[in-house]
């Protein structure tokens, strides 16, 4: 019964990813590739890729991808159904805790020294991206600087925080112009 | 802030107005949860003020330590407190069909797909812009923490950037030490004021 496979090992994908994105590749990988191989380790790469490329979720990413690959698009639907069922048992009930203990003073506490946390980690996020933007995925040094990216990165961070631009309009803005300078530089022959 | 009882014609107002925001901000969100994050608050916080500044980062936290997806576990947490039952639907929805619908279209036309120069330009300028909006948002955010003046809250956020950044700690880890933290200054607070109490 594939349709119960997908769902059952989707809902393990769910249910035991903590942490998010990267996290949940190792259990994707084991439950894919190496429990029902219904991936071989290319394709999983390959969609590794594709999850980086596309908006969304990498758990909901692979649950589609492989949903489709194995059983059509209800395989799809199903096995993205498993993937975001623990989650909406789980957390809702976290949205219960929270809106209810709010206010107690140890809650008040825990949240208080959480937050700078949270900001440092979206930080972090945030700077390994601009890492790989500045130096092209090579090693951090002058001769890896990409110039005209630091320049769209620097444009793009004005337009947010001193003229306070939309983030979509911005992120278009910025693919565009990427287009526009690599025309510029005269398109590799590839 | 505080929630009002909404007439029906309105509660439909909101959740169709939830439903295209999770939709936009799903379908536009490159990379993982905690750009969805920066997305969420520039929508909900400043956009809309559906939600304070630091609700918005305990729901990050949260989702953060939850299992599962993070967009979709701020989207189940966004919903819960916008429309109850029926918003967490809605907003969970509105964040898994863009991912859904694309990567259906995507793994029939793959191979096309990743060759295709002009794409992968096109998607590599938007890498630069989505390091701007998050970077941006942290500006805000670590603003925030600064201003309230708190030793030990500067103290958390720099050692979380540390361990994150320099020394690749599991952010599971991270969570778990900055609520220890958080403990901690309970308890003090409690001996410091427990003789007379």
């Amino acid at each position: 019964m594939i349709y119960l496979q997908l769902f059952l090992s989707f809902l393990q994908v769910g249910m035991f990813s903590i942490g998010g994105g990267y996290a949940a590749l190792p259990l994707i990988q084991s439950q894919v590739v190496n429990q029902y191989q219904w991936l071989t380790m290319g394709e999983f790469t390959d969609l590794i890729t594709i999850a980086e490329m596309t908006p969304g979720p990498i758990a909901v990413n692979s649950a589609t991808f492989v949903g489709i690959r194995i059983a059509g698009i209800p395989g799809a639907l199903i096995a993205t159904f498993g993937c975001i069922l623990p989650s909406c048992f789980i957390v809702s009930f976290l949205a219960f805790l929270y809106y209810r203990y709010k206010k107690v003073s140890a809650m008040q506490s825990v949240l208080g020294s959480l937050r700078p946390a949270v900001v440092a980690l979206i930080g972090a996020a945030g700077l390994s991206i601009l890492q790989l933007v500045a130096f092209g995925g090579g090693e951090a040094s002058l001769s890896h600087l990409q110039w005209a990216e630091c320049g769209i990165f620097l444009a793009a961070f004005l337009a947010l925080r001193v003229w306070k631009k939309k983030p979509i309009l911005v992120m278009f803005c910025c693919g565009a112009a990427e287009l526009i300078v690599e025309a510029l530089r005269g398109l590799p022959s590839a | 802030m505080e929630k009002k009882k909404t007439a029906a014609p309105e509660k439909r107002k909101l959740l169709l107005q939830l439903f295209m925001s999770t939709l936009y901000i799903s379908a536009f969100t490159f990379g993982g949860g905690f750009v969805i994050i920066t997305f969420m608050k520039k929508k909900f916080v400043d956009e809309y003020h559906w939600l304070g500044e630091e609700e918005m980062l305990d729901l990050a936290a949260l989702a953060q330590s939850s299992p599962g997806a993070i967009a979709v576990n701020a989207a189940i947490l966004v919903g819960w407190r916008m429309g109850g039952f029926a918003g967490m639907l809605t907003a969970v929805l509105g964040t898994i069909i863009p991912p859904v619908t694309l990567l259906s279209v995507i793994s029939f036309f793959y191979a096309a797909f990743a060759a295709n120069l002009y794409v992968a330009l096109f998607l590599k300028g938007m890498q630069a812009g989505v390091a701007a909006v998050i970077l941006d948002v942290v500006c805000s955010l670590g603003a925030g923490v600064l201003k309230k003046r708190s030793w030990v809250h500067i103290a958390v956020m720099a050692a979380a950037f540390l361990a994150t950044f320099v020394w690749n700690v599991n952010v599971i880890f991270i969570i778990l030490a900055a609520a220890a933290v958080g403990i901690c200054t309970e308890l003090w607070k409690h001996r410091a004021s427990g003789p007379q109490a």
